[in-house]
């Protein structure tokens, strides 16, 4: 390695003077440029954001008069808009219906499912775990045609359930790898520990078990959630009025004529606000989750 | 670890083995039903055999959309992947900072694909959006629903804004795991800032990126929303990928049999991608249980 190094100068060659001044001043640049790098992508990822913010607070005369950098007219009647008429809330409240719903089922079958993969060798296990895999990903838009045929024939089209178990196809395969991931890292010992305490399975799961993995249990939610809030294909193929989730409630206004700019703003600006309220919590795992637990 | 071998494992699978089946096998099967079938409609279906799959095989529109596709893929790795890289070894270390750019830059990916795609949508616009707006005041022509080269950049620009954090985030999680000792080894060796890079923090961060172009690619071969919120698929057809494609001869037309021997060709490629992901995930999982 040392032949990359032609270009050092002498003195600094010596042993022992790495950590002397000229090292140190050298090394507060690099510092002060990266900060520039990310103060620059982080202000390329902020300012469509904040645009969209900007736009919720305009009235759609200011939006469509003039370009204006902050809203000179600061109005919250775009929010009041959203809230108070069923047509759009009713948007929120039937995506939080059917996210819930699936978070709750992808857990319960994927919690037992991880605890096996990690645990056990069995037959089959390792090509179950990779068909699993290929359900993470597989397009939603192979699925979306079918999916509308096989909820119609069950009469469950338009419902809830329907969308919540439609989102199951990506997010149980997802939690089931990311709950493995954290499930290899406790050591087995403890099962048998409790084992030979005299515990049962199920008493031990629930008492000893999950405590060990609760962080992993709340990531794996975190991304169910996510991926079924953010999934618009098969969440739209498969509703139509009464479970229409709130991303297609926002598709069909941009269809009609003259687009209500502020309210679809304000609109957006309100689907983001469930991912920001628990990012914090989430921030060091994020990379995990979306690696599917192997990072 | 080391497993111990117990077929009573299968009982705590069977609740997911049930579930997924029921939402992938049912469905799929009806896709390779109608791919060998053909209708005349009033639900009579006759046996067509592989006739489809030819018809598709020898569709200009199905290698038009896949090329265009394959394009797109190319285009958004050769930039998100380096920039990523970059990014990630320009992020702070530790503390406040460090936690403050991880929350920033996961908010894109947090965010509804459709209003991703709103976003971008206002945003461009000439009238009313900053970007369009500076672009025309300084005299590009820009407008994403009439310009094939806007159109095409507007949706690059968008998946970078969109995913360029997963991969830096992949990225950072790599660089994370390299110790100190390596970096004081360097600094006595006198090592250039690009032998560092080149021969200490690449080589470590080899996995994850395996992983972040893996990921990249498999999802921008499958992307749908934000494209089609953005520019619908055109001016003409120009952004039409494989999704919006299929989604407009499967929902649209109603062609169930060229679709759905479609779908099966995309859900092979797609197998195949898979299957080299895992095989690297578990390379992976093997290398760090050693």
């Amino acid at each position: 390695m040392t032949d990359t190094t032609t270009s050092a100068p002498g003195a600094a060659s010596i042993p022992g003077r790495v950590t002397d001044a000229p090292v140190a001043a050298r090394r507060k640049l690099p510092i002060k440029g990266s900060a520039v790098v990310m103060g620059l992508y982080l202000l390329f990822l902020m300012l469509p954001l904040y645009w969209l913010l900007n736009m919720s607070l305009k009235t759609n005369a200011e939006i469509l008069g003039s370009l204006t950098l902050w809203p000179r007219d600061l109005t919250f009647a775009n929010y009041e808009t959203i809230l108070t008429d069923p047509s759009w809330y009713s948007g929120y409240i039937n995506s939080l219906i059917y996210v819930t719903m699936n978070v709750a089922i992808t857990l319960t079958v994927a919690l037992p499912a991880a605890y096996a993969f990690s645990r056990y060798h069995f037959m089959g296990d390792k090509h179950l775990f990779f068909w699993l895999l290929t359900n993470r990903m597989a397009p939603p838009a192979v699925f979306a045609l079918p999916f509308f045929q096989l909820y119609s024939s069950v009469q469950l089209f338009d419902t809830h359930i329907a969308v919540a178990l439609a989102h199951c196809l990506f997010n149980v395969p997802l939690a089931v790898w990311i709950l493995e991931g954290f499930m290899r890292g406790v050591p087995k010992e403890i099962d048998e520990t409790a084992y030979i305490d005299g515990y049962s399975f199920p008493r031990f799961f629930v008492k000893i078990f999950l405590p060990l993995i609760a962080s992993g249990v709340g990531v794996a939610a975190f991304f169910a959630f996510m991926f079924s809030w953010v999934e618009l294909l098969l969440s739209r193929t498969l509703t139509s009025v009464d479970a229409k989730p709130i991303a297609a409630t926002m598709t069909r206004t941009q269809g009609a004529s003259g687009i209500d700019w502020g309210v679809l703003a304000a609109a957006g600006v309100l689907t983001i606000v469930p991912g920001a309220l628990v990012i914090w919590f989430v921030r060091n795992y994020i990379a995990k989750g979306f690696a599917l637990g192997r990072v | 670890m080391n497993k111990t071998v117990n077929q009573k494992a299968w009982f705590l699978v069977l609740p997911v083995l049930v579930l997924v089946a029921f939402s992938a096998i049912i469905p799929l099967m009806t896709v390779v039903n109608y791919s060998v079938q053909d209708s005349f409609g009033n639900n009579e279906f006759f046996w067509a055999g592989l006739e489809w799959f030819e018809e598709m095989l020898e569709s200009e529109r199905m290698w038009a959309a896949l090329w265009r596709q394959l394009a797109f893929s190319a285009i958004i790795l050769a930039i998100e992947i380096p920039l990523g890289i970059f990014v990630a070894l320009n992020m702070p270390k530790s503390g406040f900072w460090a936690s403050f750019c991880l929350v920033l830059m996961s908010l894109p990916l947090l965010i509804p694909w459709n209003v991703v795609g709103t976003i971008w949508q206002i945003f461009g616009r000439v009238d009313i959006g900053l970007l369009g707006y500076t672009l025309d005041a300084i005299g590009i022509d820009y407008n994403y629903t009439q310009n094939f080269y806007a159109a095409w950049a507007t949706v690059i620009v968008m998946d970078v804004w969109h995913w360029t954090s997963l991969v830096a985030l992949l990225a950072y999680a790599g660089l994370q795991s390299i110790p100190d000792a390596y970096y004081q080894a360097a600094k006595i060796d006198q090592a250039s800032r690009w032998a560092v890079f080149r021969y200490i923090e690449l080589p470590k961060m080899a996995g994850v990126l395996m992983i972040a172009i893996l990921l990249r690619f498999m999802d921008s071969f499958m992307i749908y929303t934000e494209p089609f919120v953005v520019t619908g698929g055109g001016p003409g057809n120009s952004t039409t990928f494989l999704s919006i494609d299929l989604v407009k001869m499967a929902l649209g037309q109603f062609d169930l049999g060229p679709a759905a021997a479609f779908s099966i060709m995309y859900f092979l490629v797609i197998l195949l991608i898979s299957w080299v992901f895992y095989t690297v995930m578990t390379n992976m999982d093997k290398r760090d249980g050693a």
